[in-house]
Protein backbone atom coordinates (compact mmCIF):
# COMPACT_ATOMS: atom_id res chain seq x y z
CA UNK A 1 0.00 0.00 0.00
CA UNK A 2 1.39 3.57 -0.63
CA UNK A 3 1.15 5.85 2.06
CA UNK A 4 -1.60 7.90 1.46
CA UNK A 5 -3.30 4.67 1.01
CA UNK A 6 -2.71 3.97 4.77
CA UNK A 7 -3.81 6.64 5.62
CA UNK A 8 -7.02 6.85 3.79
CA UNK A 9 -7.64 3.37 5.03
CA UNK A 10 -6.89 4.18 9.12
CA UNK A 11 -8.96 6.99 8.41
CA UNK A 12 -11.87 4.87 6.74
CA UNK A 13 -11.29 2.61 10.04
CA UNK A 14 -10.80 5.39 12.34
CA UNK A 15 -14.63 6.47 11.55
CA UNK A 16 -16.09 3.25 11.38
CA UNK A 17 -14.94 2.61 14.94
CA UNK A 18 -15.66 5.92 16.92
CA UNK A 19 -18.96 5.52 19.02
CA UNK A 20 -21.63 8.23 18.13
CA UNK A 21 -23.40 8.05 21.94
CA UNK A 22 -25.47 10.89 21.79
CA UNK A 23 -26.22 12.50 25.15
CA UNK A 24 -30.06 13.37 25.77
CA UNK A 25 -31.27 16.87 26.34
CA UNK A 26 -31.04 18.49 29.51
CA UNK A 27 -34.78 18.84 30.27
CA UNK A 28 -35.22 14.95 29.03
CA UNK A 29 -32.75 14.11 31.92
CA UNK A 30 -33.46 15.68 34.71
CA UNK A 31 -37.46 14.20 34.00
CA UNK A 32 -35.53 11.04 33.82
CA UNK A 33 -34.19 11.98 37.70
CA UNK A 34 -36.61 13.38 38.73
CA UNK A 35 -40.26 11.69 38.25
CA UNK A 36 -39.24 8.88 40.87
CA UNK A 37 -38.11 10.75 43.31
CA UNK A 38 -41.21 12.52 42.87
CA UNK A 39 -43.24 9.36 42.91
CA UNK A 40 -41.06 8.47 46.29
CA UNK A 41 -41.89 11.29 48.06
CA UNK A 42 -45.84 11.11 47.94
CA UNK A 43 -45.43 7.83 48.68
CA UNK A 44 -44.16 8.92 52.07
CA UNK A 45 -46.37 11.75 52.17
CA UNK A 46 -49.44 9.22 51.87
CA UNK A 47 -48.37 7.06 54.12
CA UNK A 48 -47.58 9.13 56.51
CA UNK A 49 -51.45 10.92 56.41
CA UNK A 50 -52.56 7.27 56.70
CA UNK A 51 -50.52 6.74 60.26
CA UNK A 52 -52.02 10.19 61.15
CA UNK A 53 -55.28 8.95 59.80
CA UNK A 54 -55.51 5.75 61.85
CA UNK A 55 -55.47 7.87 64.73
CA UNK A 56 -52.13 6.06 66.48
CA UNK A 57 -51.03 9.39 68.13
CA UNK A 58 -53.21 12.62 68.69
CA UNK A 59 -52.65 14.79 65.98
CA UNK A 60 -50.74 17.12 68.83
CA UNK A 61 -48.28 14.92 69.04
CA UNK A 62 -48.26 13.60 65.27
CA UNK A 63 -49.40 16.13 63.03
CA UNK A 64 -50.31 15.06 59.24
CA UNK A 65 -48.27 16.63 55.84
CA UNK A 66 -50.51 19.46 55.66
CA UNK A 67 -50.27 20.93 58.95
CA UNK A 68 -46.60 20.29 58.85
CA UNK A 69 -45.92 21.49 55.19
CA UNK A 70 -47.83 24.72 56.45
CA UNK A 71 -45.73 25.64 59.14
CA UNK A 72 -42.91 24.60 56.95
CA UNK A 73 -44.06 27.09 54.70
CA UNK A 74 -44.63 30.10 57.19
CA UNK A 75 -40.78 29.08 58.49
CA UNK A 76 -39.99 29.54 54.81
CA UNK A 77 -41.05 33.27 55.22
CA UNK A 78 -39.34 33.96 58.55
CA UNK A 79 -35.95 36.09 58.71
CA UNK A 80 -35.38 33.99 62.06
CA UNK A 81 -35.52 30.66 59.77
CA UNK A 82 -32.57 31.80 57.59
CA UNK A 83 -30.64 32.99 60.55
CA UNK A 84 -31.06 29.66 61.85
CA UNK A 85 -29.90 27.92 58.58
CA UNK A 86 -27.31 30.57 57.89
CA UNK A 87 -25.20 29.75 61.66
CA UNK A 88 -25.61 25.54 60.70
CA UNK A 89 -24.61 26.38 57.10
CA UNK A 90 -21.63 28.57 58.69
CA UNK A 91 -20.40 25.63 60.96
CA UNK A 92 -20.89 23.31 58.23
CA UNK A 93 -18.99 24.66 55.72
CA UNK A 94 -16.03 25.57 58.06
CA UNK A 95 -15.84 23.02 60.09
CA UNK A 96 -15.97 20.30 56.34
CA UNK A 97 -13.22 22.98 55.08
CA UNK A 98 -11.44 22.27 58.28
CA UNK A 99 -11.95 18.94 57.75
CA UNK A 100 -11.04 18.29 54.32
CA UNK A 101 -7.92 19.80 55.21
CA UNK A 102 -6.80 17.48 57.99
CA UNK A 103 -7.86 14.44 55.75
CA UNK A 104 -5.45 15.58 52.90
CA UNK A 105 -2.40 16.75 55.17
CA UNK A 106 -2.90 13.11 56.74
CA UNK A 107 -4.31 11.26 53.90
CA UNK A 108 -1.17 12.37 51.95
CA UNK A 109 1.31 11.57 54.87
CA UNK A 110 0.03 8.04 55.73
CA UNK A 111 -0.03 6.93 51.94
CA UNK A 112 3.32 8.02 51.05
CA UNK A 113 5.23 7.34 54.48
CA UNK A 114 5.61 3.38 55.37
CA UNK A 115 5.72 3.57 59.27
CA UNK A 116 3.19 6.31 59.41
CA UNK A 117 1.20 3.85 57.45
CA UNK A 118 1.91 0.67 59.64
CA UNK A 119 1.15 3.22 62.90
CA UNK A 120 -1.51 4.85 62.05
CA UNK A 121 -3.79 3.21 58.99
CA UNK A 122 -5.98 1.04 61.30
CA UNK A 123 -6.19 3.91 64.00
CA UNK A 124 -7.74 6.11 61.02
CA UNK A 125 -10.46 3.63 59.93
CA UNK A 126 -11.08 2.71 63.81
CA UNK A 127 -12.00 6.31 64.27
CA UNK A 128 -14.51 6.10 61.35
CA UNK A 129 -16.37 4.07 63.04
CA UNK A 130 -16.53 5.60 66.37
CA UNK A 131 -19.73 7.72 67.13
CA UNK A 132 -19.26 11.19 66.80
CA UNK A 133 -21.49 11.80 69.64
CA UNK A 134 -19.04 9.92 71.71
CA UNK A 135 -16.41 12.72 71.39
CA UNK A 136 -19.15 15.58 72.81
CA UNK A 137 -18.24 15.01 76.47
CA UNK A 138 -14.55 15.60 75.98
CA UNK A 139 -15.10 18.43 73.44
CA UNK A 140 -17.40 20.16 75.87
CA UNK A 141 -14.46 19.45 78.30
CA UNK A 142 -12.08 20.91 76.15
CA UNK A 143 -14.01 23.84 74.30
CA UNK A 144 -16.79 24.16 77.30
CA UNK A 145 -20.08 24.84 75.37
CA UNK A 146 -18.45 27.19 72.21
CA UNK A 147 -19.04 26.65 68.92
CA UNK A 148 -15.28 24.99 68.84
CA UNK A 149 -16.76 22.22 70.61
CA UNK A 150 -18.79 21.56 67.73
CA UNK A 151 -16.52 22.22 65.02
CA UNK A 152 -14.29 19.88 66.92
CA UNK A 153 -15.98 17.49 66.79
CA UNK A 154 -17.36 17.54 63.00
CA UNK A 155 -13.89 17.79 61.94
CA UNK A 156 -12.81 14.35 63.73
CA UNK A 157 -16.05 12.72 62.33
CA UNK A 158 -15.31 13.79 58.74
CA UNK A 159 -11.81 13.99 58.17
CA UNK A 160 -11.08 9.72 59.09
CA UNK A 161 -13.30 8.97 55.56
CA UNK A 162 -11.68 11.82 53.70
CA UNK A 163 -8.61 10.91 54.94
CA UNK A 164 -9.31 7.00 54.23
CA UNK A 165 -10.49 8.18 50.49
CA UNK A 166 -6.95 9.45 49.27
CA UNK A 167 -5.31 6.42 51.05
CA UNK A 168 -7.53 4.26 48.74
CA UNK A 169 -7.32 6.11 46.10
CA UNK A 170 -3.35 6.13 45.86
CA UNK A 171 -2.93 2.29 46.87
CA UNK A 172 -5.09 1.30 43.82
CA UNK A 173 -3.74 3.50 41.10
CA UNK A 174 -3.27 1.07 38.50
CA UNK A 175 0.37 -0.22 38.14
CA UNK A 176 0.23 0.07 34.47
CA UNK A 177 -0.39 4.10 34.77
CA UNK A 178 2.87 3.98 37.32
CA UNK A 179 4.76 2.16 35.19
CA UNK A 180 3.70 4.36 31.77
CA UNK A 181 4.73 7.45 34.41
CA UNK A 182 7.85 6.13 35.28
CA UNK A 183 8.57 5.48 31.62
CA UNK A 184 8.21 8.58 30.97
CA UNK A 185 10.59 9.88 33.45
CA UNK A 186 8.54 10.80 36.21
CA UNK A 187 9.61 10.36 39.65
CA UNK A 188 8.72 10.73 43.49
CA UNK A 189 7.01 14.20 43.92
CA UNK A 190 6.41 14.64 39.98
CA UNK A 191 4.84 10.49 39.90
CA UNK A 192 3.08 11.92 42.75
CA UNK A 193 1.52 15.23 41.07
CA UNK A 194 1.14 14.01 37.77
CA UNK A 195 -0.23 10.53 37.85
CA UNK A 196 -0.87 9.35 41.49
CA UNK A 197 -3.10 12.34 42.90
CA UNK A 198 -4.70 12.68 39.21
CA UNK A 199 -5.10 8.37 39.68
CA UNK A 200 -6.96 9.00 43.41
CA UNK A 201 -9.14 11.78 42.56
CA UNK A 202 -12.73 9.60 42.16
CA UNK A 203 -11.73 7.53 45.25
CA UNK A 204 -11.02 10.91 47.15
CA UNK A 205 -14.47 12.37 46.17
CA UNK A 206 -16.28 9.41 47.63
CA UNK A 207 -14.12 10.06 50.81
CA UNK A 208 -15.34 13.58 50.47
CA UNK A 209 -19.35 12.07 50.11
CA UNK A 210 -18.97 10.01 53.10
CA UNK A 211 -17.23 12.73 54.86
CA UNK A 212 -19.38 15.32 54.29
CA UNK A 213 -22.38 12.17 55.58
CA UNK A 214 -20.58 12.63 58.73
CA UNK A 215 -19.75 16.19 59.02
CA UNK A 216 -23.93 16.52 58.87
CA UNK A 217 -24.78 14.18 61.35
CA UNK A 218 -22.03 15.29 63.96
CA UNK A 219 -22.83 19.16 63.21
CA UNK A 220 -26.90 18.29 64.43
CA UNK A 221 -25.18 16.16 67.51
CA UNK A 222 -23.55 18.91 68.56
CA UNK A 223 -26.36 21.38 67.52
CA UNK A 224 -28.42 19.70 69.80
CA UNK A 225 -26.12 19.31 72.89
CA UNK A 226 -24.19 22.52 72.75
CA UNK A 227 -26.78 25.04 72.78
CA UNK A 228 -24.98 28.38 72.84
CA UNK A 229 -27.73 31.09 74.10
CA UNK A 230 -28.57 33.74 71.70
CA UNK A 231 -27.52 31.50 68.64
CA UNK A 232 -29.99 30.81 66.68
CA UNK A 233 -29.43 27.33 64.28
CA UNK A 234 -31.21 24.32 62.92
CA UNK A 235 -29.75 22.11 65.81
CA UNK A 236 -31.29 24.77 68.13
CA UNK A 237 -34.63 25.07 66.67
CA UNK A 238 -34.98 21.07 66.86
CA UNK A 239 -34.65 21.72 70.53
CA UNK A 240 -37.17 24.61 71.07
CA UNK A 241 -39.41 22.45 69.19
CA UNK A 242 -39.65 19.85 71.71
CA UNK A 243 -38.94 21.68 74.99
CA UNK A 244 -42.30 23.47 73.68
CA UNK A 245 -44.13 20.30 72.30
CA UNK A 246 -44.21 21.95 68.79
CA UNK A 247 -44.80 18.71 67.16
CA UNK A 248 -45.55 20.47 63.42
CA UNK A 249 -42.17 23.16 64.17
CA UNK A 250 -40.32 20.10 65.02
CA UNK A 251 -41.00 18.03 61.89
CA UNK A 252 -40.79 21.03 59.79
CA UNK A 253 -37.24 21.53 60.93
CA UNK A 254 -36.40 17.28 60.78
CA UNK A 255 -37.65 17.99 56.94
CA UNK A 256 -34.83 21.49 56.48
CA UNK A 257 -32.20 18.81 58.20
CA UNK A 258 -33.28 15.92 55.30
CA UNK A 259 -33.29 18.06 52.25
CA UNK A 260 -30.28 20.38 53.11
CA UNK A 261 -28.43 17.09 53.79
CA UNK A 262 -29.87 15.16 50.62
CA UNK A 263 -29.06 18.31 47.80
CA UNK A 264 -25.27 18.15 49.45
CA UNK A 265 -24.85 14.73 48.76
CA UNK A 266 -26.30 15.61 44.89
CA UNK A 267 -23.70 17.93 44.55
CA UNK A 268 -21.38 15.25 45.01
CA UNK A 269 -22.96 12.54 43.05
CA UNK A 270 -23.16 15.59 40.16
CA UNK A 271 -19.35 15.86 40.44
CA UNK A 272 -18.35 12.18 40.59
CA UNK A 273 -20.96 11.41 37.45
CA UNK A 274 -19.22 14.83 36.05
CA UNK A 275 -15.84 12.80 36.52
CA UNK A 276 -16.62 9.51 35.14
CA UNK A 277 -17.82 10.97 31.95
CA UNK A 278 -14.91 13.03 31.71
CA UNK A 279 -12.99 9.37 32.07
CA UNK A 280 -15.12 7.19 30.33
CA UNK A 281 -15.51 5.29 33.32
CA UNK A 282 -19.50 5.34 33.08
CA UNK A 283 -19.25 3.21 30.06
CA UNK A 284 -21.11 -0.05 29.55
CA UNK A 285 -17.64 -3.13 29.35
CA UNK A 286 -16.91 -3.34 25.35
CA UNK B 1 27.14 -16.23 36.94
CA UNK B 2 29.56 -17.92 34.93
CA UNK B 3 29.85 -16.33 31.20
CA UNK B 4 27.42 -17.59 28.76
CA UNK B 5 28.40 -21.17 27.05
CA UNK B 6 27.99 -20.18 23.54
CA UNK B 7 27.64 -16.07 22.56
CA UNK B 8 24.61 -15.83 19.60
CA UNK B 9 25.86 -13.06 17.06
CA UNK B 10 23.96 -11.42 14.47
CA UNK B 11 25.35 -10.74 11.37
CA UNK B 12 22.81 -7.57 10.74
CA UNK B 13 24.54 -6.01 13.98
CA UNK B 14 27.80 -6.41 12.58
CA UNK B 15 28.72 -2.90 10.88
CA UNK B 16 26.16 -1.04 12.80
CA UNK B 17 26.65 0.31 16.45
CA UNK B 18 25.10 -1.27 19.15
CA UNK B 19 22.25 0.85 20.55
CA UNK B 20 20.97 -1.60 23.32
CA UNK B 21 23.41 -4.50 24.68
CA UNK B 22 22.76 -7.07 27.16
CA UNK B 23 25.65 -9.10 28.19
CA UNK B 24 24.71 -12.22 30.11
CA UNK B 25 21.87 -11.06 32.08
CA UNK B 26 19.67 -13.03 34.57
CA UNK B 27 16.84 -12.17 36.62
CA UNK B 28 15.36 -14.44 39.03
CA UNK B 29 12.64 -13.46 40.90
CA UNK B 30 11.67 -14.40 44.58
CA UNK B 31 14.41 -17.20 46.00
CA UNK B 32 15.05 -19.51 43.31
CA UNK B 33 12.38 -18.44 39.98
CA UNK B 34 14.75 -17.92 37.40
CA UNK B 35 13.20 -16.28 34.83
CA UNK B 36 16.09 -15.14 32.45
CA UNK B 37 19.45 -17.07 32.30
CA UNK B 38 22.37 -15.22 30.53
CA UNK B 39 20.36 -13.68 28.17
CA UNK B 40 23.28 -11.88 25.49
CA UNK B 41 22.15 -9.87 22.83
CA UNK B 42 22.13 -7.02 20.46
CA UNK B 43 20.82 -4.45 18.70
CA UNK B 44 22.13 -2.37 16.33
CA UNK B 45 21.14 1.25 16.13
CA UNK B 46 18.28 1.82 14.17
CA UNK B 47 17.65 -1.90 14.23
CA UNK B 48 14.15 -3.85 14.22
CA UNK B 49 14.60 -6.82 16.18
CA UNK B 50 11.43 -8.93 17.33
CA UNK B 51 11.95 -11.04 20.11
CA UNK B 52 9.89 -14.10 20.01
CA UNK B 53 8.40 -16.76 22.81
CA UNK B 54 5.46 -19.12 23.92
CA UNK B 55 4.85 -18.16 27.67
CA UNK B 56 6.48 -17.77 30.34
CA UNK B 57 9.84 -16.82 28.38
CA UNK B 58 10.36 -13.83 29.95
CA UNK B 59 9.81 -11.36 27.10
CA UNK B 60 8.38 -9.05 29.30
CA UNK B 61 10.09 -9.35 31.70
CA UNK B 62 13.63 -8.80 29.56
CA UNK B 63 12.00 -5.22 28.38
CA UNK B 64 11.23 -4.21 31.92
CA UNK B 65 14.94 -4.85 32.60
CA UNK B 66 16.39 -2.40 29.47
CA UNK B 67 13.70 -0.17 30.46
CA UNK B 68 14.66 0.35 34.22
CA UNK B 69 11.57 -1.01 35.53
CA UNK B 70 12.63 -3.63 37.29
CA UNK B 71 17.09 -4.67 38.29
CA UNK B 72 18.66 -7.36 36.82
CA UNK B 73 20.11 -10.21 39.12
CA UNK B 74 23.02 -10.19 37.07
CA UNK B 75 24.93 -9.78 33.84
CA UNK B 76 24.76 -5.98 32.35
CA UNK B 77 22.55 -3.85 30.59
CA UNK B 78 23.71 -1.13 28.52
CA UNK B 79 21.84 1.06 26.64
CA UNK B 80 24.93 3.56 25.07
CA UNK B 81 22.98 6.51 26.83
CA UNK B 82 19.99 6.71 24.82
CA UNK B 83 16.70 7.58 25.82
CA UNK B 84 14.21 4.71 25.84
CA UNK B 85 10.13 4.83 25.74
CA UNK B 86 8.06 1.88 25.74
CA UNK B 87 4.82 0.89 24.57
CA UNK B 88 2.63 -1.69 26.26
CA UNK B 89 -0.03 -4.11 25.41
CA UNK B 90 -2.67 -1.24 26.55
CA UNK B 91 -2.46 2.02 25.91
CA UNK B 92 -1.76 3.24 29.81
CA UNK B 93 -2.85 6.60 28.57
CA UNK B 94 -4.16 9.02 31.55
CA UNK B 95 -7.90 8.91 31.33
CA UNK B 96 -8.06 12.60 32.96
CA UNK B 97 -6.11 14.33 30.43
CA UNK B 98 -6.83 14.88 26.71
CA UNK B 99 -5.13 13.08 24.11
CA UNK B 100 -2.84 16.08 23.28
CA UNK B 101 -2.51 16.68 27.28
CA UNK B 102 -0.71 13.33 27.49
CA UNK B 103 1.35 13.99 24.52
CA UNK B 104 2.41 17.22 26.17
CA UNK B 105 2.84 15.99 29.48
CA UNK B 106 5.82 13.77 27.92
CA UNK B 107 7.35 16.77 25.81
CA UNK B 108 7.23 18.73 29.21
CA UNK B 109 9.33 15.93 31.12
CA UNK B 110 11.56 14.92 28.37
CA UNK B 111 12.67 18.60 27.08
CA UNK B 112 12.89 19.53 30.91
CA UNK B 113 16.77 21.21 29.92
CA UNK B 114 15.30 23.39 27.68
CA UNK B 115 12.83 25.84 28.33
CA UNK B 116 9.43 25.07 25.99
CA UNK B 117 5.92 26.86 26.40
CA UNK B 118 2.65 25.45 26.73
CA UNK B 119 2.14 27.05 23.15
CA UNK B 120 4.78 25.29 21.83
CA UNK B 121 4.46 22.32 23.30
CA UNK B 122 0.53 22.24 22.46
CA UNK B 123 2.14 22.58 18.46
CA UNK B 124 4.60 19.71 18.80
CA UNK B 125 1.94 17.63 19.96
CA UNK B 126 -0.18 18.45 17.30
CA UNK B 127 2.16 17.73 14.91
CA UNK B 128 2.83 13.86 16.53
CA UNK B 129 -0.44 13.31 16.51
CA UNK B 130 -0.60 14.16 12.41
CA UNK B 131 1.77 11.59 12.44
CA UNK B 132 0.02 8.40 13.61
CA UNK B 133 -2.97 9.74 11.51
CA UNK B 134 -4.72 11.91 14.33
CA UNK B 135 -4.53 15.20 13.74
CA UNK B 136 -7.61 16.62 15.20
CA UNK B 137 -8.05 14.22 17.33
CA UNK B 138 -6.31 16.09 20.17
CA UNK B 139 -9.16 17.64 22.39
CA UNK B 140 -10.49 14.13 22.39
CA UNK B 141 -10.46 12.14 25.70
CA UNK B 142 -8.80 8.50 25.49
CA UNK B 143 -12.16 6.85 26.17
CA UNK B 144 -13.63 8.28 23.43
CA UNK B 145 -11.70 6.73 21.02
CA UNK B 146 -11.19 3.36 19.28
CA UNK B 147 -8.63 0.63 20.72
CA UNK B 148 -6.61 1.04 17.85
CA UNK B 149 -6.40 4.89 17.75
CA UNK B 150 -5.40 4.96 21.25
CA UNK B 151 -2.80 2.56 20.74
CA UNK B 152 -1.31 5.22 18.16
CA UNK B 153 -1.47 7.94 20.74
CA UNK B 154 0.57 5.62 22.88
CA UNK B 155 2.94 5.51 19.88
CA UNK B 156 2.83 9.31 19.52
CA UNK B 157 3.23 9.73 22.97
CA UNK B 158 6.01 7.71 22.92
CA UNK B 159 7.82 9.21 19.74
CA UNK B 160 7.22 12.37 22.23
CA UNK B 161 9.86 11.28 24.33
CA UNK B 162 12.54 11.73 21.67
CA UNK B 163 13.65 8.13 22.37
CA UNK B 164 16.61 6.73 20.55
CA UNK B 165 15.12 2.98 21.41
CA UNK B 166 11.48 1.84 21.54
CA UNK B 167 10.57 -1.15 23.46
CA UNK B 168 7.61 -2.28 22.49
CA UNK B 169 5.43 -5.03 25.06
CA UNK B 170 2.93 -7.24 22.16
CA UNK B 171 1.89 -3.68 21.53
CA UNK B 172 -0.85 -4.67 18.84
CA UNK B 173 -1.67 -7.73 20.87
CA UNK B 174 -5.25 -6.77 21.86
CA UNK B 175 -5.83 -5.42 18.33
CA UNK B 176 -8.20 -7.03 15.50
CA UNK B 177 -6.28 -8.00 12.59
CA UNK B 178 -7.09 -5.10 10.34
CA UNK B 179 -6.07 -2.82 12.73
CA UNK B 180 -3.50 -4.26 13.50
CA UNK B 181 -2.40 -4.80 9.46
CA UNK B 182 -2.30 -0.81 9.39
CA UNK B 183 -0.06 -0.19 12.51
CA UNK B 184 2.67 -2.49 11.37
CA UNK B 185 2.80 -0.35 8.24
CA UNK B 186 2.44 2.84 9.99
CA UNK B 187 5.29 1.89 13.10
CA UNK B 188 7.77 1.06 10.08
CA UNK B 189 7.25 3.83 8.21
CA UNK B 190 7.69 5.99 10.86
CA UNK B 191 10.80 3.56 12.34
CA UNK B 192 12.29 4.16 8.99
CA UNK B 193 11.96 8.07 9.13
CA UNK B 194 13.45 8.17 12.58
CA UNK B 195 15.96 5.76 12.56
CA UNK B 196 14.59 4.19 15.36
CA UNK B 197 15.77 1.16 17.57
CA UNK B 198 13.08 -1.28 18.38
CA UNK B 199 12.94 -4.17 20.44
CA UNK B 200 9.46 -5.50 19.46
CA UNK B 201 7.77 -8.32 22.12
CA UNK B 202 5.41 -10.79 20.35
CA UNK B 203 4.06 -14.48 20.59
CA UNK B 204 2.79 -13.82 17.36
CA UNK B 205 5.26 -15.35 14.77
CA UNK B 206 3.96 -13.63 11.39
CA UNK B 207 3.83 -10.41 12.80
CA UNK B 208 7.73 -10.95 13.86
CA UNK B 209 8.41 -11.64 10.58
CA UNK B 210 6.45 -8.79 9.38
CA UNK B 211 8.09 -6.63 11.46
CA UNK B 212 11.88 -7.63 11.95
CA UNK B 213 14.70 -7.48 10.54
CA UNK B 214 15.84 -10.06 13.23
CA UNK B 215 13.85 -12.59 15.13
CA UNK B 216 15.10 -13.52 18.41
CA UNK B 217 13.69 -16.72 19.85
CA UNK B 218 13.66 -17.33 22.74
CA UNK B 219 12.97 -20.96 25.02
CA UNK B 220 10.56 -20.61 28.04
CA UNK B 221 11.83 -21.22 31.79
CA UNK B 222 13.93 -19.70 32.18
CA UNK B 223 14.51 -17.76 29.17
CA UNK B 224 17.30 -18.00 27.30
CA UNK B 225 18.55 -17.06 23.64
CA UNK B 226 17.84 -20.34 21.34
CA UNK B 227 18.32 -18.99 18.10
CA UNK B 228 18.02 -15.78 15.76
CA UNK B 229 16.69 -15.62 12.54
CA UNK B 230 17.68 -12.27 10.32
CA UNK B 231 15.02 -11.45 8.00
CA UNK B 232 16.22 -10.55 4.98
CA UNK B 233 12.96 -10.13 2.63
CA UNK B 234 12.25 -6.92 1.26
CA UNK B 235 10.34 -4.07 2.44
CA UNK B 236 7.34 -3.31 2.83
CA UNK B 237 6.21 -7.00 3.49
CA UNK B 238 2.72 -8.27 4.05
CA UNK B 239 1.41 -10.83 6.79
CA UNK B 240 -0.68 -12.59 3.98
CA UNK B 241 2.33 -13.19 1.49
CA UNK B 242 3.77 -16.56 0.82
CA UNK B 243 7.84 -15.27 1.69
CA UNK B 244 6.63 -14.56 4.91
CA UNK B 245 4.37 -17.38 5.76
CA UNK B 246 6.84 -19.72 4.72
CA UNK B 247 9.71 -18.11 6.97
CA UNK B 248 6.78 -17.91 9.67
CA UNK B 249 6.09 -21.73 9.39
CA UNK B 250 9.96 -22.51 10.16
CA UNK B 251 9.80 -20.38 13.12
CA UNK B 252 6.69 -21.74 14.42
CA UNK B 253 8.34 -25.16 13.86
CA UNK B 254 11.17 -24.29 15.85
CA UNK B 255 9.51 -22.61 19.00
CA UNK B 256 7.28 -26.09 18.88
CA UNK B 257 10.04 -28.06 19.56
CA UNK B 258 10.96 -25.48 22.59
CA UNK B 259 7.11 -26.02 23.77
CA UNK B 260 7.35 -30.09 23.03
CA UNK B 261 10.09 -29.86 25.77
CA UNK B 262 8.05 -28.48 28.73
CA UNK B 263 5.68 -31.43 28.09
CA UNK B 264 6.05 -34.08 30.99
CA UNK B 265 6.95 -36.99 29.65
CA UNK B 266 4.32 -38.62 31.58
CA UNK B 267 1.46 -37.18 30.51
CA UNK B 268 0.21 -36.78 26.50
CA UNK B 269 2.01 -34.26 24.54
CA UNK B 270 0.66 -31.14 24.40
CA UNK B 271 -2.48 -30.89 22.15
CA UNK B 272 -2.91 -27.34 21.11
CA UNK B 273 0.75 -27.04 20.07
CA UNK B 274 2.45 -23.18 19.96
CA UNK B 275 0.45 -20.54 20.80
CA UNK B 276 2.61 -18.62 18.48
CA UNK B 277 1.24 -19.44 14.31
CA UNK B 278 -0.22 -16.34 14.31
Amino acid sequence: MTTTEISQSIAGLDALELSTRERRGLASRIWSRAWPMISAIVLVLAVWEVVVLSGWRPEYVLPGPITVLGELGDRLGDGEFYNAVFTTMRRAIVGFALAVLVGLVVGAAVSRVRPLRAAFGSLITGLQTMPSIAWFPLAILLFKLSESAILFVVVLGAAPSIANGLIAGVDYTPPILLRAGHILGLRRLALYRHVILPASLPSFLSGLKQGWAFAWRSLMAGELLVIIAHQTSIGEQLDNARELSDAPGLLATMIVILVIGIVVDMCFGAADNALRRRWGLDQPVG
Amino acid sequence: MTAPTKELRSSRTDGHEPAVRLDAVSKVYGRDLLALDRVTLTAGRGEFVCLLGASGCGKSTLLNLVAGLDHATAGEIDTKGGRIAMMFQEPALFPWLTVSANIELALRVTGKGKSTTKKERRARAAELLEIVHLGGFGAKRPHELSGGMRQRVALARALAQEADVLLMDEPFGALDAMTRDLLHDELERIWRERELTVLFVTHNVREAVRLGDRVVLLSSRPGTVIQEFPITLDRPRRTDSGEVAGLAATITDRLRQEVLRHAKPARRPVATGARGDG
